[in-house]
């Protein structure tokens, strides 16, 4: 109809770029399009995970600081640490990644394009997710120096990713809420950490288990609720983020 | 997909679109239609309501009531095949300063889905005079520069509708002559555009029909040719006047 819209005007056709038919081609294309655009302008600017990064380590040596216990203590507490320095750097990322896409109009460019709004859900919560994941993997090993403890155990790391999905994803679709908002660095958090609880306590019980070498079977009960809690956030960020983003 | 045909057979067809946001009524019973290739100017003061029926027509924004269709596709219904013909550019440019204007391109262009898109981007940079920085950071370029490349990025998937928000919000003079340059070539493709503006000057010179929104309802509207020449200021008072 376009083109002979244009004809019936009497105006000249110029060449109609062709967009592809297969929605599922497309909708991949769209999220590894902003997975690319996020990583590229991330590893121009680092505005974002330098903050995140920063933040991270201030927080695990103001706590080495202010627990001065002994290692058995120091064990006990590891988790609790970690999440609470993940959860924190993790706002502080989350915010920055949706402002950057409000503040030059930037999320209506995104809005504008003929893509499913899920596309631009799975793309920045995957970028999301890489740059948290590559904090945490800086913030492991400079807390195992300063604590002096072993953390890297296969378990763990399996426990981390799935933390990481869940807050990221419940995250990510908070973030497009509270960025609509004037006090959008303040309302992140007051809505992310209480959705997030659930989360975050599967995650410091499965991963303190972890750590004291319990049983397996004493810690697969928070793990498989953590995997609940992901594909439930993942599913329920999905369905709404449509209505989230657009007025 | 498509579209059903329309006896109207026109670009934009708005019928009785109210738009509230809570307690407030914005947009009241507003009528609007564009024919193919026609470029009009919708004119109208602070808060008439200008933004957000573009932003409805953009399909950013749902109507409260009513009927509009771009293209012969109905909105909200068929917001993923009207976004496919749009094009929008507005007073912010919707591009990443931290990417090249290649990059900006490459990224919407996958994001269309294009075929062809190194050529398609070779060919829009050239169209808004921007192919010498096309591997310079948009933060680097000046505020006429990120509005021909929003332009550049609006256009390349080569749509049949454009949107234009105050475009010209913030550019000097010289900057708003190579802008009206660019505006004139989107139109001469064939295009039907639909521009917001304060600049009655400059909406005479580019466009084919004058609409002023007020109230939330279109308050009068006059082609080119029914109005004579430079009496559009007067056409304009007398529209918010009534």
């Amino acid at each position: 109809m376009a083109d002979n819209i244009r004809k019936a005007a009497g105006k000249s056709v110029i060449t109609n770029q062709k967009f592809s038919t297969q929605p599922t081609g497309s909708f991949i294309k769209a999220v590894s399009a902003i997975v690319w655009k996020d990583l590229q302008a991330e590893f121009r600017s680092r505005e974002l995970f330098s903050a995140m990064l920063v933040f991270s380590l201030l927080i695990i040596l103001i706590f080495n600081f202010a627990l001065e216990l002994d290692i058995k203590t120091r064990q006990s507490v590891t988790a609790g640490v970690l999440w609470a320095t993940f959860a924190f750097a993790g706002t502080l990322g989350l915010n920055r990644s949706m402002a950057i896409e409000k503040d030059r109009g930037c999320l209506d460019g995104l809005l504008l394009a003929p893509v499913d709004r899920s596309a631009i859900f799975f793309g920045k919560v995957i970028s999301n997710l890489v740059f948290m994941l590559i904090v945490e993997a800086i913030v492991l090993p400079v807390y195992s120096v300063l604590y002096n403890m072993n953390l890297f155990q296969p378990g763990l790391m399996i426990v981390i990713l799935l933390g990481s999905i869940g807050y990221v994803a419940v995250g990510t679709l908070l973030a497009a809420m509270s960025v609509q908002t004037r006090t959008r660095d303040m309302l992140l958090p007051i809505l992310l950490f209480p959705v997030a609880i659930p989360v975050l306590l599967s995650a410091v019980k499965a991963s303190s288990g972890l750590l004291a070498g319990v049983p397996f079977e004493e810690v697969q009960f928070p793990i498989n609720l953590l995997i609940a809690y992901d594909v439930i956030f993942v599913a329920v960020a999905f369905m709404t983020f449509e209505n989230i983003v657009e007025e | 997909m498509t579209p059903p045909l329309l006896p109207d057979n026109n670009m934009i067809t708005v019928k009785k679109l109210v738009k509230r946001f809570g307690l407030k009524t914005i947009l009241r019973g507003l009528d609007f239609e564009v024919q193919p290739g026609e470029f009009v100017a919708l004119l109208g003061p602070n808060g008439a309501g200008k933004t957000t029926f573009l932003r409805i027509l953009a399909s950013l924004s749902r109507p409260s009531l009513g009927e509009v269709r771009v293209a012969g596709f109905r909105l909200p219904h068929d917001a993923a095949q009207v976004r496919a013909r749009l094009g929008v550019v507005s007073h912010l440019p919707l591009l990443y300063g931290d990417l090249s204007a290649d990059e900006n391109l490459r990224f919407y262009g996958r994001m269309y889905n294009l075929a062809n898109l190194e050529e398609r981007m070779t060919e829009v940079l050239d169209m808004v005079g921007l192919e010498h920085r096309r591997k310079d950071l948009v933060r680097t370029f000046s505020r006429g520069m990120q509005q021909r490349l929003a332009i550049g990025r609006a256009v390349l998937h080569d749509p049949d509708v454009m949107l234009f928000d105050e475009p010209y919000t913030g550019l000097d003079q010289d900057a708003s002559s190579m802008l009206d340059g660019v505006l004139k070539t989107v139109a001469a493709q064939g295009r039907t555009v639909v521009m917001t503006s304060h600049d009655l000057a400059r909406a005479e010179e580019l466009a084919t029909r004058f609409d002023v929104l007020s109230r939330g309802v279109i308050a009068a509207s006059a082609t080119h040719k029914q109005l004579k020449k430079s009496n559009l200021l007067a056409f304009y008072k007398q529209a918010l006047a009534n």
